[in-house]
């Protein structure tokens, strides 16, 4: 007999790699306006997965187990449903899953291996529905195409399970109302659309790599699923474009440096603190080959810019050795291209490494009484650095204070904390 | 467009002799005839039939446990298509994988509803 904690680490595994695969191609067969039947399908097998490995063993090939069941309950629902009015059969294709002469094969044919492929691209297309808000589009992907669970979900968004469950209603309710069928973009629509699917996953990636969570294993989850994502659009030729493999590139720096970012207790350590001999080399490494794959055609998008950046800090052997006129090149450019407050806010840090507080400040002046930035933490815990350097310590107290009740997250609180104590 | 249904008969001793995979591989060859129908829009529906079943006779109600059309009348299933007339559906059975296997079909106009 097998160890459960195995089965269960295999099925949790399993889940999250393939349940978004089958809830795709069950909603191409279903249609979109009974995504509930698609999801109760994959959490069938997975229960009857559950339930028979822990008597039974695991099978060989779990995920052709899994893939089975679900294709098997799939025939049973449509042989129950197949006169009522539920699931629109009017699609040729579809109509042939009606008669038993052909329910079984046509049935197969939707599971064939690139067909799957496609209908999980096509569903993340789908979500990313510019008509979507942000926010219900990465909620949606997180439940429907990672196998999220709400309360899962929940705690990505520090949010309650309430607010999650009527994100998803008003998508479904979307998808419904619009029949939205999911596919991949014509060639002249690609582009765009993938810049939606892009900012998605990109969003979701920073949802798990900032330290707003406490949660490790939430953050590190959201992190892998973002990646992955990533991962299914550049296994496609229609959508291997060179802003998708910068993206990935940005995305293996970053989490390159991921586990030295927290000490054991969670508390924040700075880049220059950091113990470079901690960071996973090989992430670097491919980094690197999504950078270089990432400069074909004509494309330079903020993502090859802030790879870019964060490759410079990756190939530093040494806090002291970064080469800070090269960032600050890229966020020149970075700012030609998208003005953006934040992105300006982290130039100024720049300036501050090179040229020092006084510089610093008259670059912050430029952007002063930015309402987005006056709530922003790291806007204020800049300005208590840069006034603590210039010795203004009342204004830098100010400034760390105002920093400490704007952020969420417990350590970063504590960072700023024990900042100020250390000058008080 | 007139509606008009095959019937199949005949060909289970066949069926029951192949293997799995040939009959596997025999209903891919069907998927692709009534999928050729559907594309043009001629396929309305239809069903396989077990070759059991039950007889009741006229009057007496007498019930026998078994068709009562020998083994190659016996019809195994039957689909519903459009065409215009009857020598087109003619023509659109004439693909049935399942003359290959001793089964014939039977060709016959359903009754318009009005």
């Amino acid at each position: 007999m097998e160890n459960n904690d195995n089965i269960d680490a295999t099925l949790n595994h399993l889940f999250r790699q393939e349940s978004g695969k089958m809830v795709a191609v069950l909603i191409k067969i279903f249609g979109t306006e009974n995504i509930e039947i698609a999801e109760d399908v994959v959490q069938d097998a997975l229960v009857s997965a559950l339930e028979t490995w822990k008597f039974r063993g695991m099978p060989d090939n779990p995920k052709a187990w899994l893939y089975r069941v679900a294709r098997n309950r799939a025939i049973d629902i449509i042989r129950r449903k197949k006169h009522s009015k539920t699931i629109d059969f009017s699609d040729p294709k579809k109509q042939l899953l009606t008669s038993e002469y052909t329910l079984k094969t046509t049935m197969e044919d939707f599971w064939e291996e690139n067909q799957v492929q496609d209908d999980f691209l096509g569903m993340m297309y789908s979500c990313c529905h510019p008509d979507i808000s942000q926010e219900n589009q990465i909620t949606f992907i997180l439940k429907v195409l990672c196998g999220f669970s709400t309360k899962e979900v929940a705690k990505s968004f520090l949010t309650s399970e309430d607010t999650i469950s009527k994100r998803l209603y008003r998508t479904k309710e979307y998808f419904r109302k619009h029949k939205i069928r999911p596919e991949i973009p014509s060639q002249s629509a690609i582009n765009q659309r993938t810049s939606s699917v892009l900012s998605a996953i990109y969003l979701m990636f920073n949802e798990g790599y900032n330290s707003t969570h406490t949660n490790q294993l939430i953050r590190k989850d959201l992190i892998r699923q973002a990646i992955l994502l990533c991962q299914s659009l550049l296994s496609s030729e229609q959508t291997q474009l060179p802003e998708v493999y910068a993206l990935m590139a940005l995305m293996c720096f970053h989490s390159a440096r991921l586990d030295s970012r927290v000490t054991a207790e969670g508390s924040i350590i700075l880049l220059s603190a950091q113990d470079r001999s901690k960071w996973d080399h090989e992430l670097i490494h491919s980094g690197q080959d999504y950078l270089n794959k990432a400069s074909f055609g004509s494309t330079l998008t903020t993502y090859h810019l802030e790879a870019a950046i964060a490759y410079q800090h990756c190939c530093a052997e040494c806090y002291e050795n970064t080469n800070w006129n090269k960032i600050l090149e890229y966020y020149n450019v970075l700012l030609n291209i998208a003005d953006d407050p934040i992105v300006f806010l982290n130039k100024c840090l720049v300036i501050l490494e090179l040229q020092g507080p006084k510089e610093a400040l008259l670059a912050l002046e430029g952007i002063k009484k930015n309402k987005l930035l006056e709530k922003y933490y790291l806007y204020h815990a800049t300005l208590g650095e840069i006034h603590l350097r210039l010795s203004n310590h009342s204004l830098s107290l100010a400034h760390y204070d105002k920093a400490i009740r704007l952020t969420q997250s417990k350590s970063e609180k504590r960072f700023l904390k024990d900042k100020i104590s250390s000058y008080k | 467009m007139k509606e008009f249904m095959f019937l199949f008969k005949g060909g289970d001793e066949v069926w029951d002799s192949k293997s799995p995979e040939e009959q596997q591989k025999h209903m891919q060859h069907w998927q692709q005839w009534i999928d050729e129908m559907a594309q043009q829009e001629k396929f309305v529906g239809g069903e396989r039939l077990y070759p059991h079943g039950n007889t009741i006779h006229t009057g007496s109600m007498k019930v026998i446990d078994r068709p009562l059309t020998e083994s190659k009348e016996l019809v195994g299933g039957y689909l519903v298509v459009k065409a215009d007339t009857l020598d087109e559906a003619t023509q659109m059975a004439k693909g049935c994988p399942g003359l290959l296997w001793e089964s014939h079909v039977e060709v016959r106009e359903i009754w318009p509803e009005d």
